[in-house]
């Protein structure tokens, strides 16, 4: 549903300002999203100035610093800290994106952190994504066949494997999804980049054996045809993919099958 | 009443519409059409700009005047209703509200396009 203001137990209030770790002289300051589900109080925004001299490079490691010597208080979900895991994605200097991978030096000034957009918030940076996991179970993320199992592998061409390149690397973090505003609209039907480029990354292999099925599934005014292809996607994808281009494809293949 | 359907189940809701790909579709043809129609419509116009009542009506009416300006205008009353469809359905989310509008749309739509239909025939000749 269209909501173009903040409800009013949503607005995030002035917080903290933090105080400055003890002897630091390189700091840099974090504006950072807080919100504590136990106290009833509306969100806030808590600042604190991080020791660049005893933190590593990225935003992910400004949040340790932080939890670790300043909040212990601070939630946030991060695994692998180094951008295949997913789990750190969050919206950082207005743009959503993975901790992880996002060096500190990008940003200007201070740094504002705040959940991924338009989802529920369970505590300050961990959004509740239930939503969007079951968009991707619709989906069918496994390979669909009919045929018995071969005694070996499925097998498949170089090129055809290749036309996987581009979809395979995505590593669910949801940071196109929440970036894209047919997806804060309307996320109750329509599945959201994230959701669609895994769609079609088996749409695109060939050893599957669903492709009309998968097809007829998407074929939907809001399932899919909420994309208006504003690429918002493309644009913020921490791994460099393309998602507004597979949704093309599976508009593509939809015309196609017409005659 | 609380909602105790599993997340996967809100999500598959009804299921595909199994439709949405012809109003792709013509949403493109038109678009294409007035690429062409538009431009020779808005030449044309110019043209008659300050010409006066007469020698516009002239012209409107006229074989060139009267196919191009329905063919412009039929292009762009479609596309206007096949648009303004989706930006109904983007943004309004009352079910009762939304189906009105759309109703409304197409009425709208419907009823401009018999206006320039009788408005281009009464000055056909």
């Amino acid at each position: 549903m269209v909501q173009l203001t903040l409800p009013k137990n949503s607005q995030v209030k002035k917080g903290k300002a933090w105080p400055k770790p003890e002897g630091a002289k390189n700091t840099r300051a974090f504006k950072v999203y807080r919100y504590d589900p136990d106290t009833g109080e509306n969100p806030r925004w808590d600042t604190y100035e991080v020791d660049m001299d005893r933190c590593g490079p990225m935003v992910l490691d400004a949040l340790f610093f932080i939890k670790n010597e300043i909040d212990s208080t601070l939630a946030f979900r991060r695994s692998c800290r180094e951008g295949i895991c997913g789990s750190c994605s969050m919206n950082i200097g207005g743009r959503n994106t993975i901790a992880c991978t996002a060096a500190i030096d990008d940003y200007k000034g201070s740094v504002t952190i705040s959940p991924l957009p338009h989802q529920p918030v369970i505590k300050d940076l961990v959004p509740d994504l239930t939503n969007f996991y079951a968009q991707l179970t619709s989906i069918k993320p496994f390979l669909q066949t009919t045929t018995p199992t071969p005694q070996g592998e499925w097998r498949q061409s170089i090129e055809d494997r290749e036309k996987l390149d581009g979809l395979y690397e995505c590593i669910l973090c949801a940071s196109c999804s929440t970036a894209c505003p047919s997806y804060w609209w309307n996320s109750d039907k329509y599945l959201g980049p994230a959701a669609l480029l895994q769609a079609y990354r088996w749409i695109a292999d060939s050893r599957d054996e669903a492709t009309g099925e998968r097809l007829d599934d998407l074929e939907d005014p809001f399932k899919l045809y909420r994309c208006h292809t504003i690429l918002n996607c493309t644009n913020v994808c921490p791994k460099g993919l393309n998602p507004a281009k597979a949704i093309g494809h599976i508009k593509e293949l939809l015309v196609e099958r017409q005659g | 009443m609380g909602d105790f359907r599993t997340p996967l189940a809100r999500v598959r809701g009804l299921g595909s519409a199994k439709s949405g790909t012809g109003h792709f579709i013509a949403q493109r043809v038109s678009a294409i059409a007035l690429v062409v129609l538009m431009p020779l419509f808005l030449v044309m116009l110019a043209k008659h700009a300050g010409s006066g009542y007469e020698a516009a009506a002239a012209f409107v009416g006229s074989p060139l005047g009267a196919i191009l300006t329905l063919l412009a205008m039929t292009a762009a009353l479609y596309h206007m209703r096949l648009g303004l469809q989706v930006v109904v359905e983007d943004y309004i989310y009352k079910p009762g509200t939304k189906a009105a509008l759309l109703i409304l749309n197409t009425f709208v739509a419907a009823g401009l396009w018999i206006a320039v239909l009788y408005s281009v025939l009464a000055l056909a000749r």
